[in-house]
């Protein structure tokens, strides 16, 4: 189980390598990318700056993934998310979970981001092509995603 | 007894401050935390009032509600709701 907080962009093909190698059992990855957009309720958005609590970070995506690990059989996981700047078109977050099955796969990896959504200390700032920042509010609908795990 | 507080994003920057340690009685709540904070200059009270329900407080990275009790040297977090991923 790796967790990568980090600045810099990560490299999607090697994580997937991560994931393929740790055992001859592995039967099925599932994987979930999120992506910076340009456009959100309406705006269009030039950049965004991901602000996070290094140390509540790592120890809520830790206890994350574990839970998941409890709750499915899971051969191993990968969980990445960046902070600091980032463009549109960038990569944000990755997922990344390993199992014989695909259901395992599946669902711990939407779990993994439900939780990580409403979770995880981090916070994005849109800086918008009119040349205003704004903080960007939680939305309800992430609540209600993690109602079903419940 | 001496905190530890740290403020994040839309909070940090509308109260101008990313950190502080403050002396605070013993027996404190959260709730006692943030009537204190509340109390400041204006623009902590529209933050601390909490009408809204959008603050949150972590103590020693954990998320905690406001009847907790808080201890000498904890670590406390106050920030908005998440929005990662």
């Amino acid at each position: 189980m790796n967790i990568y907080i980090q600045k810099e962009d990560f490299n999607i093909s090697s994580l997937m390598q991560e994931l393929k190698k740790k055992s001859n059992s592995v039967g099925a990855i599932a994987s979930f990318i999120g992506l910076m957009r340009d456009i959100n309720d309406g705006k269009t958005i030039k950049s965004m700056t991901l602000e996070h609590y290094p140390e509540m970070t790592k120890k809520t995506l830790e206890d994350i993934c574990i839970k998941a690990k409890e709750k499915w059989k899971i051969i191993d996981l990968v969980v990445a998310h960046r902070y600091g700047p980032i463009n549109i078109n960038d990569n944000i977050v990755f997922v990344g979970v390993a199992s014989q099955h695909r259901k395992d796969a599946f669902e711990a990896c939407e779990f993994i981001m439900d939780f990580l959504k409403t979770n995880a200390t981090f916070w994005k700032k849109e800086h918008l092509a009119d040349g205003k920042s704004l903080w960007v509010d939680s939305r309800k609908s992430d609540d209600d995603a993690l109602n079903r795990w419940q | 007894m001496k905190v530890n507080i740290l403020y994040f994003a839309k909070i940090r920057e509308a109260v101008g401050v990313e950190a502080e340690t403050l002396e605070i009685n013993e027996n404190s709540k959260v709730s006692d935390l943030l009537y204190f904070l509340q109390n400041r200059e204006e623009k902590w009270s529209e933050y601390f009032n909490d009408k809204n329900n959008l603050l949150r407080v972590a103590i020693n990275q954990k998320i905690v509600d406001v009847n907790h009790s808080i201890s000498d040297g904890d670590e406390i977090a106050i920030f908005p709701p998440v929005t990662g991923g």
